[in-house]
């Protein structure tokens, strides 16, 4: 402690203001306001948002990439994800989530489709688990409808001009999963050994899923 | 249902102040109706702590640029082209 510093001076603190970083964005300190409000009116419970948190953590790529893992070894049940994927979700026993309707949409050596929400962050929490922070940023959200064919390269992925490309813009409440193309060369591998392949990115249409290293 | 899958739509390009899910870029634009979702409750209320209802007809459009966009747009901000 230096030596200049006066005992019983007067100390401009408030002692009922809240503890933070003093870093906190507008909006992260606007939501724990609107959860403050909704705990105090008994509208929820901290324990209710604590369980929602662990909830969405809880959920990974591992489920999307069992559906798709499941479509490449299974041609019926493919068309059954096609028509309608979430009961196909179901079909395998996983939650497909709140909304009422989810697509599934296939990448073929013709067409491929990539997914972005424009307006938010409108992602297929359920079969995916929480989106990456990319998914959320402004660069992505325009560039993926201006200029998808530059986003895709940067990903990694370059398409043959032949190939046609389709982004899906998920503005309301249907949630999009892209099917990917299994990869060559992976015929011995089982449904087990191929979902490991299946990444996030894949089903969001930002990479395509690779065959393993040859041995 | 307002639209068939094939028929030329318009986005409305009118203003709208507060919520709601029609993205800026596609306002005033044409496109195809690819399929039709269901209806839904309207989001354009339920922001608001209304119910939403009565619930909109949704529909996939697609938007035939070098590279196709589609999007879901609500029945209530598509005008036959």
């Amino acid at each position: 402690m230096s030596d200049d510093h006066e005992h019983g001076h007067e100390h401009d603190h408030d002692d009922h203001a809240p503890i933070t970083d003093g870093g906190e964005p507008t909006a992260a300190a606007r939501v724990r306001a609107i959860e403050a409000l909704l705990v105090e009116r008994g509208l929820i419970s901290r324990e209710d948002v604590r369980r929602g948190i662990d909830w969405l953590v809880s959920r990974s790529p591992a489920d999307g990439a069992r559906i798709v893992a499941r479509a490449w070894v299974d041609p019926e049940f493919k068309q059954r994800l096609l028509a309608d994927a979430r009961e196909a979700a179901l079909e395998l026993g996983l939650d497909p989530g709140p909304s009422p309707v989810v697509v599934a949409v296939e990448n073929t050596d013709d067409v491929h489709h990539m997914v972005v929400c424009t307006l938010c962050s409108c992602y297929p929490r359920n079969l995916l688990g929480p989106p990456p922070d990319w998914y959320k940023s402004l660069p992505y959200r325009s560039r993926a409808v201006s200029d998808p064919r530059g986003v895709l390269a940067e990903f990694g992925v370059e398409l043959d001009d032949g190939v046609e490309l389709r982004v899906l813009d998920s503005t309301a409440d249907v949630r999009y999963l892209v099917l990917p193309r299994r990869p060559e060369g992976t015929n011995d591998l089982d449904e087990g050994e191929l979902a490991a392949l299946v990444s996030r990115d894949s089903m969001i249409g930002v990479a395509v899923p690779q065959a393993p290293a040859a041995v | 249902m307002t639209f068939e899958v094939g028929q030329r739509v318009r986005v409305r390009a009118r203003e709208h102040r507060g919520h709601h899910r029609t993205p800026g870029y596609l306002k005033g634009r044409t496109g195809t109706i690819e399929r039709y979702h269901g209806t839904f409750t309207n989001p354009e209320t339920r922001a608001y702590g209304e119910s939403g209802l009565p619930e909109k007809a949704l529909y996939l459009v697609r938007f035939d640029e070098d590279d196709r966009i589609y999007a879901d747009v609500y029945e209530h901000w598509l005008e036959a082209e």
